[in-house]
């Protein structure tokens, strides 16, 4: 995860003051429009307004405290709605920024219809442009390269500080926009015009500018708009009905009413809560092109996973080392330990932990000032250079040039024992000390440990799993069965793919996959969620709703669960805003006809200090609950992969019942409050 | 109590017996396919057809479904209009009885068109015999067809993918030949044997006790009771409906009433347990509102079987319960049942006066009649019910994290914006009239109790009207240009806007792919949906008409305890 933003806390000082100043910003009735829920709020507010400054005319002249009250209250309802979205849009905003610094003007080396090179500014290249980029330039726009091939450092965008190898041709010749070479040269062909670059599109959807509602959430908000619209009509209704024997309602008393009713909660947060989803998907370092692709997320039957790379590690991990020629198994150990000592790649990583699990350690300390050979494209081999003694590990072919160009003897059974290892589905790769080769480690496709608990979670939410792969199928099956998924193709093409992912939406299921090459590009599109990795193809990139930016396949499982917990977000507290309903009545209604109708008092069931007390009280719970329900509004609510009726008992609890209950508590404790001064 | 229970439990157990065999036959009778009861129904039906005009039978979608049913029923408003304001002219009139003036007409032609069955007539002296039998008779099973075509349309909606939804006028004529007119020639016959009435005569005088000539109303009455219920319209031949002694003269009869109107809102959510091929999910809906229903029963039998309050205080004694209003024949708990009954069935049939109800016994048609969807009218409420069912799962869906499914359809924002419509036309119907009555003396005029009960009164009536019942708190004076024009309006708004809009409900969501269930699935069969739902329609009801219900019964019952 991208380590910049990780550690940010929901708070901070700036974001909070910017939000402040937002909050009264969006005061303005324009904005407030676009949530009707809080616009009736806002004239609500103005109409007791209008009572201050008029006393006279609506004849409130008597009850001047009481109407300041209201006013102030609801003003404040208001407030705190605008800032948990103002937290919300900010939040997102300080993420923007950080990568609008990336996006800094830059020096483009534009290649001109003669070949030469002309310096223009990266604003001015147009799709089409052919750039040359070279060590230490920023890529001046997304491209792809045409020539060549380089290390380059993506940081800026994904946050991951080593370099990443592209090169022109195949699954990894795009570059994307700001990050740096930092080796070798690279011509690439400009992709996207200014303005609708990678970072553009990513700073605009981080910031919220092009954020759209999703289908759900326009659902959602018909639904409060109807509730609003009751509660209006019940209040306005009132007034007459009421009337008629007598009672004689105040207006302030009757807006005070409505706001309570009204579902303010969830209209107050709703937005937040779909910002802030966005924005949990981002700061995990997936960019969604659409809140909607992250809530279809949630909505995933059937999900389509590679299995290299995504279920195993891929052809990486250190399975055996078999000596070589007249070498024994120790010294091939002991050789491929040594090349391994200083190499962080997960390869080089894995022989240690292999050399470790058969009692092998080396202790580092005299290597110290070893110089390590660092994997390049070019060699194909690391190794370790020390005290005149020098290690290599590598490609079978690349070590065997390696060792005759020190004029060395290629072992007889090298490639006889490098083919077996090949037939198994494995990896060789060769070892070396000096001019000799003393043995071959076998790279084996192995289970990333914790896939079989998520496929048992994943199976847990309804999802079955679908295992894509090119091994035969007895390979298929066996991995297939140790990694514990539901279902799998061998032998597969990206053709099987789309047959799938179409045969399983023909039955109405919602089928996420990921990919990165162009032939994946396809099946991406047809899935209602495809994740591309960032080091894949444009073509991917384009055809996928959703990019990974550190190019983790197994992160589809939790861009799964972030969109159920979006949606589950929603659900709560829009139970929890309308469970609320409950206890306001209880308290306002015996409030309003208390006074002219006395019996009413029996209905003051939490026996309230007084009728403006019980009605403030009301007023105040409902606008402090807002803030309170920012945290959970930001975070979402907890989600634990289960059964859904498990899941809905436990929110039902939670938000339903807890919804009933928490304001007969909140309302009383601020009554007891209130009834000090009132 | 014991004794009351016995009687409840034994109409339940009734009811079990008749419902579930009708549900089959229901199921049976609307197939797609052909059955063995085509063989016997079809040439009446193909003689209808007939004699209508009407050739295409195919499927239509949920627009022309509408536009048909629209059709049919303007058609039929505009004859019923005639016949009232014409009948003094037409022959069977041997009580002379005068044409109808016209916002009279028009409500009374809307009321029974839109299974309402209002009355702000008095049939004694209000209608011919020709009127009661061509009009009000033949309303009485338009209507109920009507409802019952829109739920088997709205059930087969979702039961299957396609784009059509059915076709209304096969639905309609099947309703009334297959299912209407053989009840009611059945329930018209146990009538009879019971001591209703079934005569063409006007009046029978008699010579009574002390010697005076007496003319006491008769006519055609077992036939119109039986479809009066069997259809969930309410409309009586006499003003006192149920309560006369010739509409329903004894406890067996009463016991036949009760059965003829639940049978069929009882049987459609079995029904639909069949044809979506859940019968769980069927059974689950049928105990949302059985349990609801029961609820409001225990309700108003305790707060009837107490007495009322302010004799109470007086030192009467409580032990009869409270009698006004009531027949000693039916006694309290044959009484409070009817009252549930119909106003949940939105029958709106009356055996006692709901007027002299105690204030929290008067709390249980209210709250039957705002919540309109136990049981419900014929198949209008059932429909009613899903639309809160698919609300229920739009709240609580939601909290699985996932896009809120019904059926394995999504609901979406196009259903959302439908569904708000019918949630919104039923308050919208009830509460802004009745302020508008208590603005205006052509409203406050017609109370005839001022205070709190002047509050029940009125909005009583609208909500009647709203939710298609008819019953009244009589004590209203409403046969007045006001209350006949603003209550037909509300007759036809409560109608028709909501039977389109989930028409228009079902036809969308015909259209949709059903997503296969798994374990991430929001379950709709079993009991904690069951609760989902039951909150769900207590909580929009509740929260809709609490207020305005406080000041009505709930003031009155405090001021008078």
């Amino acid at each position: 995860m991208n380590s910049q933003t990780k550690n940010q806390s929901m708070f901070q000082g700036p974001i909070v003051r910017q939000a402040l100043r937002d909050s009264f910003k969006k005061l303005n009735p324009l904005i407030m429009m676009r949530n009707p829920v809080m616009f009736v709020v806002e004239v609500g507010t103005f109409i007791t307004l209008l009572m201050l400054l008029m006393p006279y005319y609506f004849g409130v002249q008597d009850q001047m405290g009481y109407t300041i009250a209201v006013f102030v209250i609801l003003f404040f309802t208001i407030l705190f709605a605008n800032f948990a979205e103002a937290l919300a849009e900010g939040r997102g905003k300080a993420q923007a920024d950080s990568l609008k610094k990336t996006k800094a003007d830059t020096l483009a080396k534009r290649l001109n219809e003669k070949g030469e090179i002309e310096e223009v500014s990266s604003t001015e290249l147009r799709k089409g442009d052919v750039v040359v980029v070279e060590t230490g330039d920023l890529v001046p726009g997304d491209g792809e390269i045409i020539e060549g091939l380089a290390s380059i450092d993506e940081s800026a965008i994904t946050g991951e500080s080593a370099p990443v190898i592209k090169e022109a041709g195949g699954d990894f010749s795009s570059v994307t926009g700001g990050t740096k070479v930092v080796s070798d040269s690279i011509k690439v062909r400009i992709t996207a015009d200014p303005g609708e670059s990678f970072l553009d599109k990513m700073i605009s959807l981080v910031e919220g500018a092009s954020r759209q509602k999703t289908p759900n959430e326009l659902a959602l908000n018909t639904l409060l708009i109807t509730l609003t619209l009751i509660f209006l009509m019940v209040v306005v209704t009132l007034l007459p009905i009421a009337g008629y024997v007598g009672v004689q309602l105040q207006i302030a008393t009757l807006i005070a009413l409505l706001v309570c009713l009204i579902p303010t909660t969830i209209g107050g947060l709703l937005s937040a809560i779909g910002i802030a989803g966005m924005d949990r998907v981002t700061r995990f370092n997936v960019l969604a092109m659409s809140g909607k692709a992250v809530e279809a997320a949630g909505d995933i039957n059937t999900m389509i996973l590679d299995k290299t790379g995504t279920i195993t590690f891929g052809n990486r991990m250190a399975a055996q080392f078999i000596p070589v020629g007249s070498s024994t198994e120790t010294e091939a150990r002991g050789a491929a330990v040594l090349s391994s000592l200083k190499d962080e790649t997960p390869e080089g990583r894995s022989v240690i932990e292999l050399a470790k699990s058969q009692g092998f350690t080396v202790d580092p300390a005299p290597y110290e000032q070893a110089e390590f050979i660092p994997f390049a494209a070019e060699t194909r081999m690391s190794g370790m250079d020390v005290n005149g003694a020098v290690y290599r590990k590598g490609a079978v072919d690349s070590i065997q040039k390696y060792v005759q160009g020190l004029g060395g003897e290629i072992p007889a059974d090298l490639k006889e024992k490098s083919d077996q290892i090949a037939g198994l589905g494995g990896t060789p790769l060769a070892i070396s000390t000096g001019n000799q080769i003393v043995g071959l480690i076998y790279l084996k496709d192995t289970v990333k440990p914790g896939m079989k608990e998520r496929f048992d979670e994943l199976r847990k939410m309804g999802i079955k799993t679908i295992m894509c792969t090119g091994d035969n199928p007895l390979t298929a099956a066996t991995i297939a069965k140790e990694a514990g998924v539901d279902d799998f193709i061998a032998e597969s093409t990206p053709e099987d793919k789309i047959r799938v992912i179409r045969d399983e939406q023909a039955q109405g299921k919602l089928v996420a996959m990921t990919g990165d090459g162009t032939n994946d590009a396809p099946a991406l599109a047809q899935a209602d969620v495809g994740l591309a990795m960032n080091s894949g193809t444009i073509a991917a990139k384009e055809a996928a709703n959703m990019v990974d930016l550190d190019s983790d396949p197994t992160k589809i499982i939790e861009v799964v669960s972030i969109g159920k917990q979006l949606l589950m977000t929603r659900g709560a507290l829009t139970t929890f805003s309308i469970a609320n309903d409950i206890a306001k009545y209880f308290a306002i209604l015996p409030a309003m006809f208390t006074v002219a109708i006395p019996q009413m008092e029996a209905l003051n069931f939490m026996n309230l200090n007084s009728p403006t007390s019980a009605i403030l009280s009301a007023l105040i719970f409902n606008a402090i609950i807002i803030p309170l329900l920012i945290p959970l509004a930001m975070k979402g609510i907890a989600y634990k992969p289960m059964p859904a009726a498990a899941l809905l008992r436990r929110n039902l609890l939670i938000y339903g019942l807890g919804g009933v209950i928490a304001p007969f508590i909140g309302i009383k404790l601020i009554d007891l409050a209130v009834g000090l001064f009132v | 109590m014991g004794n009351a229970t016995l009687q409840f439990l034994l109409v339940l157990m009734l009811l079990f017996v008749v419902a579930v065999p009708l549900a089959k036959y229901l199921h049976l009778a609307f197939s797609k396919e052909t059955t063995k009861l085509d063989r016997f129904f079809s040439p009446f039906e193909k003689l209808i057809y007939r004699v209508a005009g009407i050739k295409n039978l195919e499927e239509t979608g949920w627009k022309k479904y509408s536009v048909s049913l629209l059709f049919a029923n303007a058609a039929l408003l505009g004859i019923a209009y005639l016949l009232l304001r014409l009948q003094n002219l037409l022959p069977l009139n041997p009580g002379k009885i005068a044409n109808m003036e016209p916002t009279l007409s028009f409500n009374t032609a809307v009321s029974f068109m839109t299974n309402t069955n209002l009355q702000h007539y008095s049939g004694e002296t209000g209608l011919t015999i020709l009127t009661q039998m061509i009009f009000v008779t033949m309303m009485m099973f338009t209507s109920a067809a009507t409802g019952l075509a829109v739920a088997i349309a709205v059930i087969r909606a979702l039961s299957s993918k396609g784009k059509t939804i059915g076709n209304f006028y096969q639905d309609y004529v099947r309703a009334i030949i297959r299912i209407l007119l053989p009840l009611a020639v059945v329930v018209t016959l146990f009538l009879v044997a019971f001591g209703v009435p079934q005569t063409l005569d006007a009046r029978t005088t008699v010579t009574t006790l002390e010697g005076n000539t007496q003319n006491i109303a008769l006519g055609p009455v077992a036939s119109l009771e039986s479809i009066k219920h069997i259809g969930t319209n309410g409309g009586g031949f006499f003003g006192v409906n149920s309560a006369h002694p010739f509409e329903n003269p004894n406890a067996v009869t009463n016991l036949l009433q009760i059965l003829a109107m639940w049978c069929i809102p009882a049987a459609l959510p079995i029904t639909y347990g069949m044809m979506v091929k859940n019968r769980k999910q069927g059974w689950v809906l049928f105990g949302t509102m059985l349990a609801i229903f029961l609820v409001m029963l225990t309700v108003i039998y305790c707060a009837e079987q107490a007495g009322n309050p302010a004799l109470n205080k007086l030192g009467f004694s409580s032990a009869q319960g409270s009698m006004e209003g009531k027949e000693v024949r039916f006694g309290i708990p044959l009484s409070s049942f009817f009252t549930a009954l119909t106003t949940a069935a939105t029958t709106g049939t009356v055996n006692n006066m709901h007027d002299t109800l105690t204030p929290i016994g008067s709390l249980v048609p209210f709250g039957l009649m705002m919540l309109n969807n136990v049981f419900g009218g014929e198949g209008v409420g059932f429909v009613n019910l899903l639309m809160y069912a698919i609300l229920a799962v739009f709240l609580a869906g939601l909290m699985v994290g996932r896009t809120p499914e019904f059926l394995g359809r999504k609901i979406e924002p196009r259903e959302m914006k439908l569904i708000v419509i019918a949630l919104l036309i039923h308050p919208l119907i009830i509460l802004g009239p009745s302020a508008i009555a208590f603005m205006t003396h052509l409203g406050t005029d017609a109370i005839s109790n001022a205070g709190f009960h002047g509050i029940s009164q009125v909005v009583y009536e609208f909500t009647s009207a709203g939710a298609n019942n008819g019953s009244g708190f009589e004590g209203l004076g409403d046969n007045t240009p006001f209350w006949n024009i603003s209550t037909g309006i509300v007759m036809l708004l409560g109608r028709y806007v909501s039977i389109i809009a989930l028409l228009a409900v079902a036809g969308s969501l015909t259209q949709k792919q059903p997503v296969p269930e798994t374990m991430g699935t929001f379950r709709t069969d079993n009991a904690t949906f069951g609760a989902i739902l039951i909150g769900t329609v207590l909580i929009i009801g509740a929260l809709t008409f609490f207020p305005v219900l406080v000041l009505g019964p709930i003031a009155e019952f405090l001021s008078i305890r």
